[in-house]
């Protein structure tokens, strides 16, 4: 066992992992923190998208050791200091971006690190960056609607979702 | 303008907000105290005999707990099937076991053969990899037609052949059906595959089995739609727990579309290890296992053919479909091809004469159950493909061969055992021209072609049998179970309620739709009103969520719990208004007498209800709660039209939807946003199946796509964004709140207007293919464009 300490959502988070821990395990079953989900075993599906280091990563691809000493964000510290949605997570309510809600966290954590690099994507871009989170609800207009609506794009011509 | 948080209102969804901050409770993150976790070996042969499982070099290892092997069930019951089909001569389906863990014999790669509890996971992986299995390895059958020849390898010993039913449907009509065939103007016969597919909720199955020896109760959390499904059937076939010693709860479940319907070995593992290892059992299901655990759907191999008189009118259909079981006949499995597919043959058309035929066949590969659509998608691409078929044959404009064949008078009995009580497909064909541009079509292939690209257009209409189901008529086809749905509506004294619904949510918004109906019927806001669903210890008795049910019987079971609830609430305030309460009116949360300015709010009746100081005690008991079951008298029918457009590359044979136009009719809707929503992810599946999705096995059963690295699933890149209408609406003339069900539509809709309009884009470029199968992936183009 080995001991890591990185810093999530804000705080310190520490615990002995083994060699093969994932980031995602860590996070879940070391910390509670279950908003990461795991939907898949091969790295496709990003329902655990998180930031490491302001990077989207996704924390079934990395060792839990491998974050020692890193800053990682997840989606339990994205809302607004007062507790209310942020700005994308309330686009994804307010267009139906979401239904079971389990890829929802990999999709809103893959969405900010979007906006942060390409502030005005068009929907093509958006489409192209989603290809490594699936949702298998929404067969995602809602999704990518949200994601421009969150941006700040007029979506009204886009049909109604 | 529908109020909002009452009926018709696109209200948001107030479970978002859990989601959306990761606060959502799934049954990955329950984790109990002293768990252990469980690990199953699994069968990596399709077919052999299993000679010896030795456990002795893992049973030493760190942290291993306990390791059960099939010797361990031998006395428990086997996983049982819920439907029984009876076959064209009479006789009901040959039923095989289905153990827990396998019993001398491994029949389809996945099938669990040991289970290792640890400490941990990662223990229980270790000492799983050191146990000795020996196999002794038999032919295996995965084809369908293989299967049922003479001579062919046997996957269960004890059945006479690997066909499970030969079902002919309906037997009376068969010689009248050959004879229309004899005398028809025209014949058009089609041979196609409808593709095998993994359901693929993106939260994989996970189940967790705790037992308190206090009071010997058992609970099992689990990624279920119907939990109290599985506490009948896991507790009174599997284990033997009576429902009073075992509580099932499904918290927040991501996605079903079916494949969360059916008990699974691993639920009753869970259960079972929990007791007999003294301490809760964790199963968390990797993806890789859930292509090779999870019931597959579709995987139809059929010949449909279609008899027109000399005016093109449609006067007979005949179809011979050969349907996969799998190894095992999982929960539902022997209904989807049967009563879920063949009363579904006439369609949108009033074709006079039907027969079906079909044979289900076991092989050696997952057992195949109902996926979202579960046998109507299947009937429709048949049939929408057919139509396409012969219009093409006939040289005469599809639609307008459809238009000409449309029931347009309703009700309408099918010649195939059900009665259409509604629909207006004249409606939904125009509405789906005028959305689909029909006229801008030929423009937009022109510039398709200065890109050096096909562009080919696509339609087909589709009809459903949903809300799910009248218990007599299931009955009588075979069902084990009834199929009515539950709620109970508890009142608080202080007004606000709460729903305790057997219906179960695991994408449909539930906890936002359903409060927008009572919200509208008392006349108070929608945040007064909770939805409690998923856990046995707190809902009534209910069948669950499948077959776009929800609203259509659990809504109305709903409905029905409140006209209770009025009727008694007016009782009271007539007593305190000193009225009659015939003369009591409800409105906006106010009761009045009629004629009068005396009024009463509802919260101070619901308070008198439980203080009940000026109360009519000696006619009526205190409280204000009510249960209703409610049954319904038939199925609902959603119906509709459906455009695709697409675009092709001749160079590289890849097929791109360029717009996807859905025209609905799903009566009566609650929260249109939902529907919508609804349609889009049906649509994104359809798409799937039509382009990309394909569970592949090889001719030794090796799963050859069981993982996202071989099987396709859409990505956003891959899909439009849709346009969906659903304006034309004929209420459901059978339950209280008109409403058919939309759970379903798009994926049972949208494959045959993909096939038809890469076929349309094929035949422009000068290759006119009489047909291909799906997934229409490159190569297939590619291969069919150069054949």
């Amino acid at each position: 066992m080995t001991q890591v300490k990185m810093t999530v959502n804000g705080k310190t988070a520490s615990g002995d992992v083994e060699g093969r821990t994932l980031l995602a395990q860590f996070l879940r079953d070391d910390q509670g923190l279950t908003g990461t989900h795991i939907g898949c075993d091969t790295s496709q599906c990003g329902a655990c998208v998180v930031h490491v280091n302001g990077q989207a990563v996704k924390a079934c691809t990395m060792l839990a050791i491998e974050a020692d000493g890193a800053t990682v964000d997840t989606i339990e510290g994205q809302a607004n200091a007062d507790g209310s949605l942020n700005v994308i997570q309330q686009a994804f309510q307010d267009h139906h971006g979401l239904q079971c809600g389990f890829c929802t966290p990999g999709m809103v954590m893959s969405a900010a690190a979007l906006l942060k690099d390409n502030p005005k994507p068009t929907e093509a871009e958006v489409r192209h960056y989603l290809d490594g989170n699936i949702c298998r609800c929404t067969g995602y207009h809602n999704i990518v609607k949200a994601i421009m609506a969150a941006s700040g794009q007029d979506v009204s011509a886009i049909a109604a979702e | 303008m529908p109020k909002d948080g009452g009926i018709g209102a696109s209200t948001k969804r107030r479970e978002d907000v859990r989601f959306l901050t990761g606060n959502g409770r799934y049954t990955d993150d329950i984790n109990l105290r002293g768990q252990a976790y469980v690990f199953f070996l699994r069968s990596d042969v399709a077919h052999g005999k299993l000679t010896s499982v030795d456990t002795s070099a893992a049973e030493g290892m760190d942290g291993v707990v306990r390791i059960f092997t099939g010797k361990d069930f031998e006395g428990v019951g086997g996983m049982p099937c819920g439907w029984q089909v009876t076959d064209k001569h009479g006789q009901p389906m040959q039923e095989p076991g289905h153990p827990v863990l396998a019993q001398g014999k491994v029949r389809h790669v996945g099938e669990p053969i040991a289970a290792v509890v640890a400490e941990t996971l990662g223990q229980a992986r270790d000492a799983a990899e050191a146990i000795v299995v020996d196999i002794e390895e038999l032919p295996a059958v995965i084809n369908m037609k293989d299967a049922v020849k003479d001579g062919a390898p046997k996957v269960h010993e004890e059945l006479t052949s690997n066909l499970c039913y030969d079902w002919g449907f309906v037997e009376e009509n068969k010689e009248a059906v050959n004879k229309a065939f004899e005398d028809a103007a025209h014949v058009t016969t089609l041979e196609l595959v409808n593709n095998r597919l993994v359901a693929n909720p993106m939260e994989p199955r996970v189940a967790v089995g705790d037992y308190s020896r206090s009071d010997g109760e058992h609970t099992l959390y689990t990624t279920s739609q119907n939990p109290h499904v599985i506490r009948l059937l896991m507790g009174a076939f599997v284990l033997g727990i009576p429902e009073h010693k075992l509580r099932v709860v499904a918290p927040d479940v991501g996605g079903g579309f079916g494949t969360k319907i059916f008990h699974y070995q691993e639920e009753a593992f869970c259960t079972f290890a929990a007791k007999a290892c003294n301490r809760p059992v964790k199963w968390t299901s990797s993806r890789s296992e859930a292509f090779m655990s999870d019931a597959h759907g579709r995987d139809h191999v059929t010949k449909i053919e279609l008899a027109l008189d000399g005016d093109n009118n449609f006067t007979a259909i005949r179809t011979d479909t050969y349907a996969n079981m799998g190894a095992y006949l999982s929960t539902f499995a022997p209904s989807v091809p049967t009563w879920l597919h063949g009363t579904l043959m006439a369609g949108n058309y009033k074709t006079p004469l039907i027969y079906v035929n079909v044979k289900a066949v076991f092989t050696n590969t997952v057992p195949v159950d109902a996926y979202r659509g579960a046998g109507r998608p299947e009937a429709t691409f048949q049939l929408e493909r057919l139509v396409d078929k012969a219009a093409h044959e006939l040289g005469v404009d599809p639609i307008k061969l459809r238009r000409q064949n449309f029931i347009t008078e309703f009700p309408y009995a099918t010649p195939v055992a059900v009665e259409y009580d509604t629909g207006d497909y004249v409606a939904t064909m125009d509405k789906l021209e005028e959305m689909a541009d029909i006229a801008g079509f030929a423009a937009r292939r022109k510039e398709s072609e200065a890109k050096g690209r096909l562009r080919g257009f696509g339609v087909n209409c589709y009809i459903e049998a949903c809300g799910i189901a009248p218990s007599n008529l299931v009955g009588q086809l075979g069902a084990r179970a009834g199929l009515y749905e539950s709620a109970t509506v508890r009142v608080n004294a202080t007004g606000g309620l709460v729903v305790m619904t057997g219906s179960h949510s695991h994408g449909q918004g539930h906890e936002t739709a359903f409060p927008q109906v009572i919200a509208e019927m008392i006349g108070i806001d929608a945040s007064m009103i909770e939805i409690v669903h998923g856990d046995t210890a707190r809902t009534p008795m209910g069948m669950g969520t499948y077959g776009s049910r929800s609203i259509a019987v659990g809504g109305s079971a709903m409905v029905r719990a409140t006209e209770k609830i009025i009727a008694k609430a007016k009782k009271i305030a007539g007593h305190i208004l000193e009225a009659s309460e015939g003369d009591i009116e409800l409105k906006d949360g106010m009761f009045s007498v009629a004629g009068t300015d005396k009024s009463l709010a509802w919260g101070d009746v619901t308070l008198a209800a439980y203080v009940p100081h000026n109360y009519p005690l000696e006619d009526l008991e205190p409280g204000l709660e009510e249960t209703a079951f409610y049954d319904p008298s038939n199925f609902t029918y959603p119906s509709g039209a459906y455009a695709c457009e697409v675009e092709l590359d001749p160079e590289t044979g890849q097929v791109t939807i360029e717009r996807f136009s859905a025209a609905d009719d799903f009566g009566n809707i609650i929260n249109p946003m939902i529907v919508t929503g609804q349609v889009h992810g049906g649509l994104a599946q359809g798409i799937g199946q039509a382009l990309m999705e394909n569970c592949a096995y090889d001719s030794d059963g090796q799963l050859l796509s069981a993982s996202y690295m071989d099987y396709a699933m859409p990505r956003a890149s891959d899909l439009p964004f849709y346009d969906v209408d659903h304006s034309c609406q004929t209420p459901c003339t059978h339950n209280p709140l008109g409403v058919k069900g939309c759970g379903e539509a798009g994926a049972i809709g949208s494959p045959p207007a993909v096939v038809n309009a890469v076929l349309d884009a094929m035949r422009s470029g000068g290759k006119d293919v009489a047909h291909i199968d799906m997934p229409v992936t490159p190569s297939r183009v590619w291969a069919a464009m150069q054949g």
